[in-house]
């Protein structure tokens, strides 16, 4: 994309192209054109040149501040969208992408159709681009830098006629090949290799970038995850604007990922359906799952509101089922045999509740290491943490059909000690402790009557203090100890109340009582 | 299901000629409890009394994961579930913004027999909960085999598809043997105001031992005093 700057800049300003604006950014020097109109290089104007130059051939430029880091965000906007043609994109410098198409050009009828059809949707969000196919990452950028176009075998023969600059080395190094009179790339395949390594070395390495464009030398996409995950597509012929677009098109997903995933033995655990719309922005809509899955009920069921609720907007042309993450499961799943635990059942009902609910609605219990009521009760996500069935057990669950069986227990800390637990801890516990006024005899005694939300309570029974210190380590040091009681009132309910600090610790005045939890 | 609870007080004249049997356990009252698990209904007289909890925990098996759903009102009111005081902590709590989630919540739990129990908190009398929503409960929880409790906090008992239909309150607790001044083991004032196949009645029941499970009380305090001091 050699104009994307500049372009952007015309369709966010709406500004016509006979303008002769260019962008600049501050160089060392004063202010450097970035990007330029058309208007702009009739008139002289090439980025890279200084603006006071530019200037001087037309006084009438309009120079505007160049927006780099916008041009980046749009950049991963569209390797996002362009995951429509691949599932591996990543950004190739400041202005190129780099698709991996191997495999890929069939789906669209063909390289040459391929490349058009990128060509035509480009030009729909207004951007030129140029495209070149080759075989080679580093013969595609030569070319698309250079000579656009579709390179089939012979990378040789394509590029022995372009400059050496098309190799991607630093500036430098071009001006003495130049200078060598080397100033094609056949030119430079020609010299003997040992000279050429001889006289270029490190960071300037002529041999290396040759051999990356012709292919004796590996470049791997850097994004390329090891394995791609698990995604099915489909294209829609014309934009699609009816609401439920995308529920149909899912309906259309689903079997197609639960083959790819039985064929894998994968099971799902987080899936995004992801909906391309022709103004080139995506819509996404994702869920996760307690446990790896791949049945088509579950998944569907899971999916529907997320698909109702993507918005078509303008219309989507192209809709993306993909499972982000994967875990292994043994093909011998299906509900022939329905494991007597009920694991697999729970874990749906986890998933259920949680996408509708939110996963910070469905929480499980957790362990922690407190003696201060609020803290000792700690709440996780259900869907994130380990077996329903056996609790206590703290590792990540394990992939595979083993899991639960022949597993060890790894290491877990231990629980504090349980002092007959249950009767001494209430069963309800008010999120944050209510002040309460309260009636003893004296200060560090027991006390008679509180009143908690305007109701009057006389305390029959009163068990206490049990005395619970801050935690000195975590809390400021201005935090008061707490002394704990039970107590039962006229009528038997039972509370839990607290005094927080005592006559003369120095931490504030009398102390305050606040109740804290319920018994049942 | 709880296999015993004990009868202080009740209608007719038991509690006044319990038997001692040979193990210093006084008779065990039973439940009635509905012949296969089914909606039940819970009231609590008092809506900040949390006593019920107690009454309700005593019943429910804990073998298999709890689901426990409380929706936002019941949790600012009187207070979120507090793992470190129940008998389980292999539950599952679910915070539901209003009742037509909660009610949602626990029915897809309901249907889930990996479940040893529903229990779904409600304040007030929502408008979501209605004859057709505790019926549902019902019909999913008889056909799934979960048994289901909807626990009603400061409502009004209108008509529901309830089974069974409980008032709770808490009563005085037991004497406490090592400290007289200190509550003692749990009591409370069950109402059993409607129930398909067992009489309503009215009990004033206990419960004891530190373990969740309903054991008898004799009818003489002193001596019961003497076998809880033993054990």
């Amino acid at each position: 994309m050699p104009h994307l700057p500049i372009e952007r800049w015309a369709k966010d300003a709406g500004s016509p192209a006979d303008n002769p604006v260019v962008l600049t950014v501050e160089g060392a020097h004063g202010p450097v054109i970035h990007a330029v109109t058309k208007a702009a290089a009739d008139r002289g104007a090439y980025p890279g040149a200084r603006l006071t130059d530019a200037r001087a051939l037309d006084p009438a430029l309009i120079a505007l501040p160049a927006d780099p880091e916008g041009d980046t965000i749009l950049m991963e906007r569209l390797t996002r969208w362009a995951g429509r043609w691949s599932p591996l994109v990543e950004i190739d410098g400041f202005d190129a992408l780099r698709l991996d198409i191997s495999g890929v050009g069939h789906l669209f009828g063909g390289e040459q159709h391929l490349a058009k059809d990128i060509q035509r949707r480009f030009a729909a969000l207004g951007l030129t681009v140029r495209i070149a196919i080759a075989p080679t990452a580093a013969a595609a950028w030569a070319m698309a830098h250079h000579d656009p176009g579709i390179c089939d075998d012979d990378i040789e023969a394509r590029l022995a006629s372009l400059h050496v600059a098309a190799l991607r080395l630093d500036p430098g190094t071009v001006r003495t090949l130049e200078r060598l009179g080397l100033k094609t790339i056949g030119s430079l395949i020609e010299v003997p290799r040992l000279a050429l390594s001889r006289r270029f070395r490190g960071a300037e390495d002529v041999v290396e970038a040759l051999d990356r464009a012709l292919g004796r030398k590996a470049e791997p996409l850097t994004a390329a995850p090891a394995e791609s995950p698990p995604h099915a597509a489909l294209r829609l012929e014309e934009p699609a604007t009816h609401p439920e677009a995308a529920s149909q098109a899912l309906e259309r997903l689903i079997p197609a990922l639960v083959r790819e995933l039985e064929q894998r033995h994968l099971g799902a655990r987080r899936l995004s359906l992801i909906g391309y719309r022709v103004d080139g922005s995506v819509a996404v809509g994702s869920v996760a799952t307690a446990i790896p899955s791949r049945e088509p009920k579950h998944l569907q069921r899971l999916l529907a509101d997320k698909a109702a609720a993507l918005n078509p907007e303008f219309g989507f042309d192209a809709f993306v089922l993909q499972a982000n993450w994967a875990e292994d499961l043994g093909a011998a799943q299906e509900s022939l045999v329905e494991e007597p635990s009920g694991e697999r059942e729970l874990a749906r009902l986890v998933d259920r509740l949680t996408v509708k609910l939110g996963p910070h609605a469905v929480r499980r219990p957790k362990r922690h290491e407190s003696h201060l009521p609020e803290r000792a009760s700690g709440w996780m996500s259900a869907l994130i943490s380990p077996s329903l069935l056996h609790e206590g057990r703290k590792e990540p669950r394990s992939g595979g059909r083993e899991r639960g069986r022949g597993a060890k227990r790894p290491f877990s800390p231990t629980p504090l000690p349980q002092r007959g637990e249950g009767l001494d801890r209430p069963q309800r516990l008010l999120d944050r402790p209510e002040a309460i006024d309260v009636i003893y005899a004296t200060p560090e005694g027991m006390p008679r009557r509180f009143m908690w939300r305007r109701a009057v309570h006389d305390i029959l029974r009163v068990e206490g203090p049990e005395r619970i210190a801050p935690e000195w380590w975590r809390q400021p040091s201005s935090s008061r100890l707490r002394d704990y009681y039970r107590v039962e009132d006229q009528a038997g309910r039972r509370y839990w109340i607290y005094r927080e600090g005592i006559v003369g610790d120095g931490r504030g005045g009398a102390p305050s009582w606040f109740i804290h939890g319920l018994f049942g | 299901m709880a296999r015993s609870l004990s009868l202080v007080a009740g209608d007719g004249s038991r509690s006044a000629k319990i038997s001692q049997l040979p193990n210093g356990l006084g008779e065990r009252w039973h439940l009635p409890a509905a012949p296969s698990p089914t909606l039940s209904e819970l009231f609590a007289t008092h809506p900040r009394d949390g006593g019920w909890a107690g009454f309700l925990l005593a019943q429910v098996d804990s073998a298999k994961p709890l689901l426990w759903v409380q929706d936002r009102m019941a949790i600012l009111e009187t207070g979120r579930l507090h793992p470190p005081g129940l008998p389980t902590r292999n539950l599952i709590h679910v915070e539901a913004r209003d009742a037509r989630d909660a009610l949602w919540a626990m029915e897809e739990g309901v249907r889930c027999s990996a479940l040893s129990a529903v229990i779904g908190e409600l304040w007030g009398d929502p408008r979501a909960l209605d004859f057709t929503a505790t019926r549902r409960l019902a019909v999913a929880s008889e056909r799934s085999g979960t048994p289901c409790w909807l626990v009603r906090l400061g409502g009004t008992a209108n008509l529901s598809g309830a089974r069974m239909r409980w008032r709770i309150a808490s009563a005085p607790s037991l004497a406490n043997p090592l400290d007289g001044r200190a509550p003692g083991f749990p009591a409370w004032d069950a109402e059993l105001f409607r129930a398909r196949g067992s009489p309503p009645g009215h009990w004033k029941v206990a419960y004891e031992a530190d373990r969740f499970d309903l054991v008898a009380a004799p009818a003489d305090r002193t001596m019961g005093e003497g076998r809880r001091l033993a054990g």
